[in-house]
């Protein structure tokens, strides 16, 4: 075991599959007690019982994050269960069909920013009101390559990434003194359900990086608890790639 | 242990922030060649910490038969290199531009840019010989902002950028993976040098600027720096390639 969380209270949205659930695993390999939540209940209790199954404590949480009044209760049950919330990390995503950009229709766009970006920016308001209660915390969000790079037909789920990098930035400036440290992770293509179910040929997707493969759940859950934990002490608004080059290229 | 039995090259490894790597490394299971352009500091840390997983090299990193014969030593005493570390550097002297002579322009990039490029040039064959490693070259939140009186230091720090890129690129195909680490300001003899250089300039009390730019209010220690090389160096970041790494307190936010 490399990461150390033992008793650490971490939420992780979006938990029920892919990036998220590697997150969960990983943090819980490392001793953490969880509150996970999802919008799908079937992924959720699977996830659930995945974990208690290799001796994780568990809170699952059916959630839509970007729905203000769930990510209130959501805080509300952390705390009763647990005390206080140490590590959030906001993962839950989504995204569209590639289509080219005229083609997007309004509410598809809606979908995308309300849950990629209201509901980071819901969430990390309810998590940094708790932090600033209990004096400080741990925040990583699920920025992506496309956060500062282009990928066409893909302009809600790039549009949303690029502003979550300017709000975790902005974010994290606000709070650095008050020991809530704020941080973004930039994965590039991993194999997640929602990647499978996008692209129908992932080996165009392994041409963008320069590592030419997919990365792994479990290399992305590496840079997210490196952020989380006090390894990266001096580190806040800061993005971390786990993008296999795609940036450099 | 994240660096089991990995052997780490560094440059620079007498600095500040050079011995709290070496530190790091050696506490997660490497084995550390230590580079630095004299003998006295890095001997001493040898000693400390046992001969047989250390050993240290005498090198001016901007003279390529220099360069060239640290590799040897390195692959010579442990058999190859996992990780490489370009960390040598120089501050150079402060001053505006049109107060600088241009002797101190070629004296920063000779280390910063020229040392740098050289080692890349005589650990990558290594490397790739060997399946694989990871490289990471220091540059700094010079690398990625400007700021007056420290023209050839930024120069420098931003060069390592692109030179870094390019590694990425050509070595993914070999399993090397290239990086730069980006520290704010730290404390260390550096920081001392460049506070007296602008004190020297009548630019003002740098720390204090510093200070009141940075989020989080402070400078940043070696080891803060030494954890983020560790995570490179190791297998955790198997799919971080071509990407620059802050470790700045925020500042570049």
């Amino acid at each position: 075991m490399t990461f150390d969380f033992k008793n650490k209270v971490v939420l992780i949205t979006g938990a029920g599959s892919g990036l998220g659930y590697a997150c969960a695993v990983a943090f819980a390999n490392a001793g953490a007690k969880l509150a996970i939540t999802d919008i799908s209940q079937n992924s959720l209790d699977k996830a659930v019982v995945a974990l208690q199954d290799n001796g994780a404590e568990v809170l699952g949480l059916l959630n839509d994050a970007s729905d203000p009044a769930d990510v209130n209760i959501l805080l509300d049950m952390i705390v009763t269960r647990f005390g206080r919330l140490d590590i959030a990390v906001n993962n839950a995503g989504t995204a569209t069909p590639l289509q080219e950009f005229h083609e997007v229709s309004e509410a598809e766009f809606d979908r995308v920013i309300a849950v990629n970006l209201k509901g980071v920016w819901l969430c990390m308001q309810a998590e940094i009101r708790q932090m600033l209660k209990q004096g400080g915390g741990r925040i990583v969000n699920m920025a992506s390559a496309t956060s500062r790079n282009t990928y066409p037909n893909a302009s809600p789920y790039v549009t949303s990434k690029f502003a979550v990098a300017g709000l975790t930035r902005t974010v994290a400036v606000e709070y650095a003194e008050r020991d809530i440290r704020i941080n973004a992770i930039c994965p590039g293509n991993v194999a997640t359900p929602l990647v499978v179910s996008l692209v129908e040929d992932l080996s165009v997707l392994s041409a963008k990086h320069a590592i030419k493969r997919l990365g792994t759940p479990e290399e992305v859950a590496n840079g997210v608890m490196f952020l989380a934990s006090d390894l990266s002490s001096f580190s806040t608004g800061s993005m971390l790639e786990v993008d296999g080059g795609w940036n450099a290229i | 242990m994240r660096l089991n039995n990995k052997v780490v090259l560094i440059t620079g490894a007498g600095g500040g922030i050079g011995q709290a790597a070496v530190r790091k490394f050696v506490s997660e299971g490497a084995k550390v060649m230590l580079a630095d352009i004299g003998l006295d500091v890095t001997q001493t840390l040898v000693d400390e910490l046992g001969p047989e997983r250390c050993a240290c090299v005498a090198v001016d990193v901007s003279q390529a038969d220099q360069v060239e014969n640290m590799v040897s030593a390195c692959v010579e005493r442990f058999g190859g290199i996992d990780v490489f570390v370009a960390n040598a550097g120089v501050e150079g002297v402060i001053g505006e531009i049109i107060n600088t002579d241009v002797s101190n322009l070629d004296a920063v990039l000779a280390v910063n840019v020229r040392g740098a490029w050289l080692g890349l040039h005589y650990v990558i064959p290594v490397m790739r010989d060997g399946g694989g490693g990871s490289i990471m070259i220091t540059s700094s939140g010079a690398g990625v902002k400007g700021s007056p009186n420290t023209a050839c230091y930024n120069a420098s720090k931003h060069a390592v950028i692109g030179l870094m890129r390019c590694a990425a690129l050509e070595c993914a195909q070999h399993g090397i993976r290239v990086n730069t680490v980006n520290p704010g300001a730290v404390e260390t003899r550096m920081m001392e040098s460049i506070e007296a250089g602008f004190t020297d300039a009548g630019a003002g009390d740098f720390k204090s600027m510093v200070e009141a730019v940075t989020p989080l209010g402070r400078y940043g220690q070696p080891d803060e720096i030494a954890n983020m090389m560790v995570f490179l160096g190791s297998d955790e970041s198997s799919y971080c390639t071509g990407s620059v790494y802050m470790v700045d307190g925020g500042n570049a936010t």
